[in-house]
């Protein structure tokens, strides 16, 4: 019985309707669009163009790395690319990427509404992103910037002679475009839930953006002041962290961490929310734990903001401060340890379906799981001293942002892709580009594990002979994921003419954006939804479905 | 030897065995669970995969001891973890009374070391096995950071403010110096060896050195500076006496009491006005930009120099080198020897 009535959800094709594909066609249409979906393809493709514009630096960083000579690029083109390759991926991809594309789109139809609580606003953060973008590019094709992506000073204001004041101003801009999109999804989330959608109802993924965006709207502030007291030095020469002029240096390390550990959270807790939905709809059960999983994602939130030094362990912190990071970086792994034995668990007696979202989760579970118990080994002082910059600080951080949330981001595009597109991707090209994904992360990051133990720093042009087997397996792995990535962009582009026709609800799953058809109308629904079902209430949501069978 | 396919750097560090213990415990703790968590996925995706007649899964409400149980049982190992880190970190960081005093300076992109007896090596360091050795290091221009993987310590080093770290090799050798911190171009070239060796080469090495003991080099640009014109060493002078000021305690004209260590002298110099010690006029001038990172750790060997000497703190080996040098016709001011009446009356 129940089965039947999951065939007929799943494949009942809804009439052609008009959608918010094809209400108009014209380039203003997409241009100065207040539509949230609109928008949200609009981040969709400019985040995953900077994704492909980070890449390339990454593979030229990683040919580089075949030879412990310096010999493919010089020094300082060298130091500019993991600048860039930095700076793009964190400020262009990482940070606005799953708010911005898939937020954007799902968490209001989530939320039974119509739109965010301000569709100008929301239109308004995308050309902020877009002009920090512009920076970006205009950087890149003038020459370039040395810093890192961490700015630190004195090398940064008195020292490079890159484009410091660009980038940095590219990076000014686009925070506030996640300032708007953290203001709009907080708004939006206390204000325009649909009737019976109660804060314990919420799917998992608005928990997780919301706690998102708390943080994105108190750190982002701290990033824009330091960068601009950074631009001031830098111009004006006035001595705020140069010593020679009077200034702290460590004051600016500091200030940077208060933003960008939080930051690390915008980063990841937007892939919790992306995986928190496809573990519920890919087993077909509630997650487990529900409001385990949802208040962990408030605690990290919170805790975020209490462990920014134990990126200073060896800047010169007293030993007692560097007591108390330590200590509190070990609560902040607390609730992501919670998540992951939630999701877990939710496998447990469940309907495992092993299509692509699916084998994402999996990977997802697997690296993050790495990524953060390595971020114990960092967080206990006496191993930090040893790991600092180096390769194995490289690598913990890229098992939970390419590990993490690039798996996450893939997960939710191919989990979403029905409903934004209408159409179904090719199932067993996506298994085989995920597994592409999973083997080619592996090898070329688990090696940086051991060659950052043995002594490699990071940042590093040139390297010592006996690193040299570990870096060429790594290289080896990079070209695997770099066919892993590529392949997504081939047959997504291909399904858009040719993939079959998504109902819609293609994967039988539970929330409000499978109770409206695929694409959505512009309006999101064809009536207003009212929830009357838990969160991942499998029986009564399809039941809801049955009675108010919409057409 | 080193291997193709190396899993640790050498062991060559008295606390290097710890950070490896603490390290390969938390490989085979963290491993395990990660294990767990991956046969637990793998497992129930085969066990509970989708068949006709599961089509929707079996609900289950979640225990709440289980979520409690895995809420407090990793908050446990975690605090434990924390723990074990920080009892490694002390060892770390405390350096033993009796330690060599090195001294560093980073610049764009090399190290120079300088040691008591005056000996300066740039990108390499010579050091005595099983000796504490302590560095006192500071930057000419940006951040860097000093780096010993096979000592398994490293520390930034700041533009315009002294950091130290200490260490004590077991092994002698050859080993790698990495600058860790990105400082600009050359970052990757910031590189050397530091050379451990057994104490008998060691005082032979030292014997080469040409330009006198660090303190009489420091003496001389105290001089060269004309410090000695108000810091006469009277009591009654424009000045305050600088013997015996290291590592005491100062009272302010503010009020304020502070330890006169490294970053104090060194401000004392560069920016006088900031703290002046009390019974004087803020009559000093700046040297800022005219005395060199070098000269300014010269002048630090030369002030610590004038401590009444303490058995325990000679920066020499325990075998009386003093004469060694001596005898070897290096210069005979060494500071642990040369009384500070001595020394501060020398013309
Ligand atoms: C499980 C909890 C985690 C702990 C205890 C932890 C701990 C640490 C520590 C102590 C460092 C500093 C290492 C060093 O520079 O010496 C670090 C670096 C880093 N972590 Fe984590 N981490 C955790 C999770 C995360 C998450 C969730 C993210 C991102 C979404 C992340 C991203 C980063 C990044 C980007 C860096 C390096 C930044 C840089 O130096 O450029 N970490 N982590
Ligand atoms: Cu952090
Ligand atoms: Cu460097």
């Amino acid at each position: 019985m129940t089965s039947q009535t999951l065939h007929d959800v799943r494949f009942s094709e809804p009439p052609r309707t008009r959608n918010y594909l094809n209400v108009d066609y014209g380039v203003f249409s997409w241009l100065l669009t207040r539509d949230h979906k609109r928008i949200g393809i609009l981040y969709l493709i400019s985040v995953t163009t900077m994704f492909f514009v980070g890449g390339f630096f990454a593979f030229m960083m990683r040919l580089e790395l075949l030879t412990p000579e310096g010999d493919l690029l010089t020094s300082d083109t060298y130091n500019k690319f993991f600048t860039l390759h930095g700076i793009v991926m964190i400020f262009f991809f990482l940070i606005p990427a799953i708010p911005g594309a898939l937020g954007n789109f799902i968490l209001p139809i989530m939320l039974g509404a119509k739109d965010l609580a301000f569709p100008r606003i929301n239109l308004l953060s995308w050309y902020l992103y877009t002009i920090g973008a512009i920076f970006g590019v205009y950087v890149i094709v003038t020459g370039g910037v040395d810093t890192g992506w961490t700015f630190y000073t004195p090398f940064s204001t008195q020292y490079s002679n890159t484009k410091v004041f660009a980038t940095t101003l590219g990076a000014f801009i686009t925070g506030f475009s996640s300032i708007l999109t953290g203001l709009n999804f907080i708004v939006t989330t206390h204000r325009m839930r649909a009737p019976g959608l109660t804060w314990f109802r919420l799917p998992l993924f608005v928990w997780s953006m919301y706690a998102t965006s708390v943080i994105i709207m108190l750190a982002t502030p701290v990033l824009a002041i330091t960068l601009v007291l950074l631009m001031v030095e830098r111009t004006l020469g006035v001595g705020i962290f140069d010593p020679t002029i009077g200034g702290d240096p460590v004051l600016y390390q500091h200030l940077f961490w208060f933003y960008s550990h939080p930051a690390v959270y915008i980063m990841i807790l937007p892939a919790m929310a992306v995986i928190s939905e496809c573990v519920a709809a890919f087993t077909r059960k509630r997650v487990f734990g529900y409001t385990f999983v949802a208040y962990s994602s408030l605690a990290i939130a919170f805790l975020s903001f209490l462990v920014w030094a134990h990126h200073l362990f060896v800047a010169g912190i007293s030993l007692y401060s560097a007591m108390i990071f330590s200590f509190a970086s070990m609560l902040v792994a607390v609730p992501s340890a919670i998540k992951i034995f939630n999701w877990t668990a939710t496998m447990y007696h469940a309907s495992v379906s092993w299509q692509t979202p699916m084998l994402y989760v999996m990977g997802f579970i697997g690296l993050f799981t790495i990524g953060g118990v390595t971020g114990l080994f960092l967080g206990a002082l006496g191993i930090d001293v040893h790991v600092h910059d180096t390769y194995f600080v490289v690598s913990h951080f890229h098992y939970i942002m390419v590990g993490g949330t690039v798996m996450a981001y893939l997960a939710g595009i191919h989990y979403w892709w029905p409903k934004i597109t209408g159409r179904m991707y090719p199932e067993w090209w996506a298994r085989l580009s995920a597994l592409l994904v999973f083997v080619g992360f592996n090898l070329t990051f688990f090696p940086q594990f051991i060659v950052g133990y043995v002594g490699m720093p990071r940042r590093y042009h040139a390297y010592a002979p006996e690193f040299q087997v570990l870096n060429v397996l790594s290289t080896a792995g990079a070209t695997v994921l770099a066919v892993g990535y590529l392949l997504p962009m081939i047959y997504l582009i291909w399904s858009l003419f040719y993939g079959r026709k998504a109902g819609s609800n293609p994967w039988g799953a539970v929330g409000l954006e499978w109770a409206t058809t695929s694409p959505p109308p512009l309006e999101n629904f064809h009536e207003t939804p009212v929830v009357t079902w838990e969160a991942y209430d499998y029986p009564a949501f399809l039941k809801a479905m049955r009675e108010t069978q919409h057409v | 030897m080193k291997s193709d396919f190396p899993l640790f750097p050498e062991q060559a560090s008295t606390v290097a065995g710890s950070v490896d213990t603490l390290y390969i415990t938390l490989v085979v703790v963290t491993g395990a669970v990660s294990l767990l968590i991956w046969i637990a996925v793998f497992y129930f995706a085969i066990k509970y995969r989708r068949r006709p007649d599961n089509e929707l899964a079996q609900e289950i409400e979640p225990p709440m001891a289980l979520e409690l149980a895995w809420t407090i049982i990793p908050g446990i190992i975690f605090i434990g973890i924390f723990v074990w880190g920080a009892w490694v970190f002390f060892r770390i960081q405390r350096p033993p009374d009796n330690a060599l005093e090195v001294y560093a300076t980073g610049r764009q992109w090399m190290w120079k070391f300088q040691h008591a007896t005056g000996q300066r090596e740039i990108n390499t360091l010579h050091v005595p096995v099983n000796r504490p050795v302590k560095i006192t290091m500071a930057s000419e221009d940006v951040v860097h950071s000093l780096w010993f993987p096979s000592f398994r310590v490293k520390r930034d080093v700041l533009p315009s403010r002294y950091a130290t770290m200490w260490f004590q090799a077991t092994k002698t050798g050859q080993f790698h110096i990495f600058c860790a911190e990105y400082c600009g171009t050359e970052h990757s070239k910031m590189i050397g060896s530091v050379i451990v060796m057994d104490p008998r080469e060691y005082q032979q090495w030292l014997a080469g050195g040409p330009e006198g003991s660090l303190a009489s080099q420091g003496e001389r640009v105290f001089q060269k500076f004309a410090c000695n014109t108000c810091h006469t060493g009277d009591a009654t002078a424009r000045g305050p006496v600088l013997a015996g000021l290291y590592g005491k305690q100062v009272m302010l004209t503010s009020g304020n009491v502070v330890v006169a260590d490294e970053n104090y002298i060194r401000e004392s110099i560069l920016n006088p006005q900031a703290k002046i010690a009390s019974g004087f006029q803020a009559i000093m001038p700046t040297f800022q930009g005219q005395v060199s990172e070098e000269d300014l750790l010269k002048l630090l060997a030369y002030l610590k120099s004038l401590t009444p000497p303490q058995p325990q703190s000679r920066p020499l080996a325990p075998e009386s080198p003093a004469s060694l040098i001596q005898s070897r016709g290096a210069r005979a001011t060494s500071p642990a020897t040369a009384s500070p009446v001595n020394q501060g009356n020398q013309p």
